[in-house]
C-alpha cells in the first residue's frame, strides 16, 4: 500500500511510539506568539525548565494585539521579548516587523515542504500550503515542543478532496473553502488530514493553497495540505536557491512530499467548482454557510478585510479593484489591515492603501486585532460585520455582535453598498 | 491515583466552541485562577445566554455534551477554565481534536460515549452524579430521582491518554522520555 504525505512526514520524524495510536514526531519548525506562549514560558520558568530545544527553530511573534493596547498585553509582549532575549531566539518580530503569524511566518520562509510545524494556535493548517504537516495545539504541548522538539499525535488519518472545473471570475479560494465547510460541516474532518489536490488547486498561488488550508480546521481537521510544487519552489526561492542548482531540481526534489498514487483514503470528495458562487456564513458556525445571493440586501455596519486567511497582497488587490473610484455605504465602517509589513509596503507602492483611504477606510498596522475580538474594531452587541476571517463564533468579534465570513471581493461590495451584496455584479459590469 | 466525578451539569448542544468556553478577551490573562468566573459565559443553549453562574454549576464536577465539544480555537485557557472551577471530566460524543488533546496533556478526563449512551443520559431525569471507574472503563450516571436506576456505561481510554492522565500530564512524561 502507498503512503500519502502525511504518512511520508510521519515515517520522517517519528521519534517514538508510546502506543500502538501515538507517534511523537520530532518537530523542524515550533511557532509562538503572545496570547499562547508566554503561559507557557511562565510555567517553564517556575518549573526549573525554562530552556528552548534548539533556539534557531524557534520563531515567534507579537502579533494578536499590537502595538500593546493594555497592560496586561503589554505584559504579554514583554515576558515574549523578555525570553526571545534570554535564549537567544533570533527570529522574533516585534512592534514595526510584525504581522499576522500564518501571514509573516511562510513569507520569511521558515516554512518547507516536508517540515513538521507546531504553534499554539489552531490556524497553524495554514502552513500546510507548503506541503508541511503544521498543526494547531494548546500551551501544554507548545511547552513541550519548545523544551524538546517533540510533539505527539494520533497516527495520522487522510482524506482527499479534489477540486476540479473553472473558478467563476469574483470566486475565489475563500469561496472554495467555505462550500467545503459547508458540505464537511464542522466537524467533517475531526483527527483527519484533509489533501487538497486537483487542477483548481494546482493552479492556485500560493496565498490563495493558504486561504484554502488555513479554514481546514473549521472542518475539524488536523492539518490541510497542498501538495508542493513549482508554485511553491518558485514563492520559496529566494530562500532555498543556495540549496539547488535551479526551479527544477527544487520541484523534483519537493515530488517526496507527494501521496503515493496507491495511498488510501478514508474518504475522497470530488468538488467541481465551475458553478460554484460565492458563498458566505449566516450564523455562528462555519457551515451555517449559503450562496451569496440568499442574503443579499442584509445590512451591515463594518468591513473587516484583514487576518491571516485573506489579509494577504492578492486578497488587498482583489478588494481594492471594487473599491477603486467608490466610496463607503453611508453610516459603514471600514476596516482594513494588511497582514504583514511587507504586504503593507507592496500595497503601498502599488497604491492600494490610496485606494482604501480615499473610500473612506481605516487602515491599521498588520495585526489580529477585531478577528478575535480583542482589538482594533471589536461589535457592539447587536452589530453585524462582513469580514474576511475564518470564525464566526457567537461573540467572536465581540459580544452580541455577528460576523458573516465572507471573501475580499464580498467584503469589497458589501463596503460600497452597505449590504451583502454579490461583488460579481462590479466585476461583470466593469467587464462590459 | 486521582479519582474522577461528581455532579454533573448536562449541556445539551452539539459543536460547542472554545470562544463560548472561555472568550478570547480573556486570553490577556497570564494566571489560571482569573479565568474562574468567566467558564462557558458566552455559551448560549437553545439560542438563549447560559446561566454559568448557576448553583448546580458551582457544584459541578462533570460537564455532560453531545457532539464535536471543544471545536475552534487551540486555547488551553478553555481546559484551565474547567480545571480551576474544579471540573475533572467532560463527557462528550466526540471532542474536537486539539481540545481533547490539552485535557489529556492537563491530567484531566475527555470521555467519549457512544451516542446512544449520550442520548441515554440526557433522557434521565433529576440532577445527575457520575462516578467514573478508570480500570474498568465503566462510568455510572445516577440521578437524584428515585424512580430511575442509574445507568452505565462503558468507556475506551487509549493507553497512552491514560497513562497521561495518571502521570499528571505531558509535561513530565516528555522530560522524562524524550
Ligand atoms: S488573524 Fe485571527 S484567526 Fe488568524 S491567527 Fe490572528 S486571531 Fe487567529
Amino acid at each position: 500500500m502507498g503512503k500519502t504525505i502525511t504518512d511520508k512526514i510521519f515515517d520522517a520524524h517519528l521519534r517514538d511510539t508510546p502506543s500502538p495510536e501515538n507517534m511523537v514526531l520530532d518537530l523542524d519548525v515550533v511557532l509562538c506568539h503572545e496570547i499562547t506562549t508566554p503561559i507557557a514560558i511562565m510555567d517553564l520558568v517556575e518549573k526549573g525548565m525554562d530552556r528552548v530545544y534548539d533556539p534557531a527553530k524557534i520563531k515567534a511573534v507579537i502579533d494578536h494585539v499590537t502595538p500593546a493596547k493594555d497592560s496586561k498585553t503589554a505584559a504579554q509582549g514583554k515576558i515574549m521579548r523578555d525570553w526571545a532575549k534570554r535564549h537567544n531566539i533570533k527570529d522574533f518580530f516585534d512592534v514595526g516587523a510584525n504581522g499576522v503569524c500564518h501571514a509573516l511566518f511562510p513569507e520569511k520562509g521558515f516554512i518547507r515542504p516536508g517540515y513538521t510545524v507546531i504553534m499554539g494556535d489552531s490556524h497553524t493548517c495554514t502552513h500546510g500550503a507548503f506541503g508541511a504537516f503544521a498543526a494547531g495545539v494548546g500551551t501544554t504541548d507548545l511547552e513541550v515542543g519548545i523544551l524538546k522538539g517533540v510533539c505527539t499525535f494520533r497516527a495520522p488519518v487522510s482524506m482527499k478532496i479534489e477540486i476540479s472545473g473553472q473558478l467563476q471570475q469574483g470566486v475565489t479560494a475563500k469561496d472554495v473553502i467555505l462550500a467545503i465547510i459547508k458540505k464537511l460541516t464542522v466537524n467533517g474532518a475531526t483527527d483527519r488530514v484533509i489533501e487538497f489536490v486537483g487542477p483548481v488547486v494546482d493552479s492556485m498561488s500560493m496565498a490563495a493553497r493558504m486561504t484554502l488550508c488555513n479554514m481546514a480546521v473549521e472542518a475539524g481537521a488536523t492539518s490541510g495540505l497542498c501538495y508542493p510544487d513549482r508554485v511553491t519552489a518558485e514563492y520559496l526561492w529566494p530562500f532555498i536557491k543556495g540549496d539547488y542548482t535551479t526551479i527544477d531540481a527544487a520541484v523534483k526534489d519537493f515530488l517526496t512530499w507527494h501521496s503515493d498514487p496507491d495511498a488510501e483514503y478514508i474518504e475522497t470528495l470530488q468538488l467541481d467548482v465551475s458553478e460554484l458562487v460565492p458563498m458566505v456564513t449566516y450564523g455562528y458556525k462555519p457551515d451555517h454557510v449559503k450562496d451569496i445571493m440568499d442574503l443579499e440586501g442584509t445590512p451591515v455596519d463594518q468591513i473587516y478585510i484583514g487576518s491571516c486567511t485573506n489579509g494577504r497582497i492578492e486578497d488587498l488587490r482583489d478588494a481594492a479593484s471594487i473599491l477603486k473610484g467608490r466610496t463607503l455605504a453611508p453610516g459603514v465602517r471600514g476596516i482594513v489591515t494588511p497582514a504583514t509589513p511587507a504586504i503593507f509596503s507592496q500595497a503601498l507602492d502599488e497604491g492600494i492603501i490610496k485606494i482604501f483611504m480615499d473610500a473612506g477606510f481605516c487602515v491599521l498596522n498588520p495585526t489580529c486585532g477585531a478577528c478575535l475580538g480583542m482589538s482594533s474594531g471589536v461589535l457592539a452587541d447587536g452589530e453585524v460585520c462582513a469580514s474576511t476571517t475564518n470564525r464566526n463564533f457567537n461573540g467572536r468579534m465581540g459580544k452580541g455582535g455577528m460576523v458573516h465570513l465572507m471573501s475580499p471581493f464580498s467584503a469589497a461590495a458589501a463596503a460600497v453598498t452597505g449590504t451583502i451584496t454579490d461583488p460579481r455584479h462590479f466585476l461583470v459590469s466593469e467587464e462590459v | 491515583m486521582k479519582t474522577f466525578g461528581g455532579p454533573a451539569v448536562l449541556l445539551d448542544r452539539n459543536d460547542i466552541n472554545t470562544d463560548e468556553i472561555i472568550p478570547a478577551k480573556y486570553l490577556t490573562e497570564i494566571t489560571k485562577i482569573a479565568l474562574k468566573p468567566h467558564l462557558l459565559e458566552d455559551l448560549l443553549l437553545d439560542g438563549k445566554p447560559f446561566d454559568n453562574h448557576s448553583q448546580a454549576m458551582k457544584q459541578a464536577k462533570v460537564v455532560i455534551a453531545r457532539a464535536n465539544f471543544g471545536c475552534g480555537s487551540s486555547r488551553e485557557h478553555a481546559v484551565w477554565a474547567f480545571e480551576v472551577n474544579d471540573i475533572n471530566v467532560v463527557i462528550a460524543e466526540s471532542f474536537a481534536r486539539i481540545f481533547r488533546q490539552n485535557m489529556f496533556n492537563c491530567g484531566i478526563l475527555a470521555m467519549e460515549l457512544a451516542k446512544s449512551d449520550i442520548e441515554a443520559i440526557f433522557a434521565l431525569s433529576g440532577e445527575l452524579s457520575i462516578e467514573v471507574d478508570m480500570e474498568k472503563g465503566i462510568m455510572t450516571a445516577t440521578s437524584s430521582d428515585p424512580g430511575q436506576d442509574p445507568l452505565q456505561c462503558s468507556f475506551v481510554l487509549n493507553p497512552y491518554d491514560k497513562n497521561l492522565v495518571s502521570a499528571g500530564g505531558w509535561l513530565a512524561f516528555a522530560d522524562a522520555n524524550y
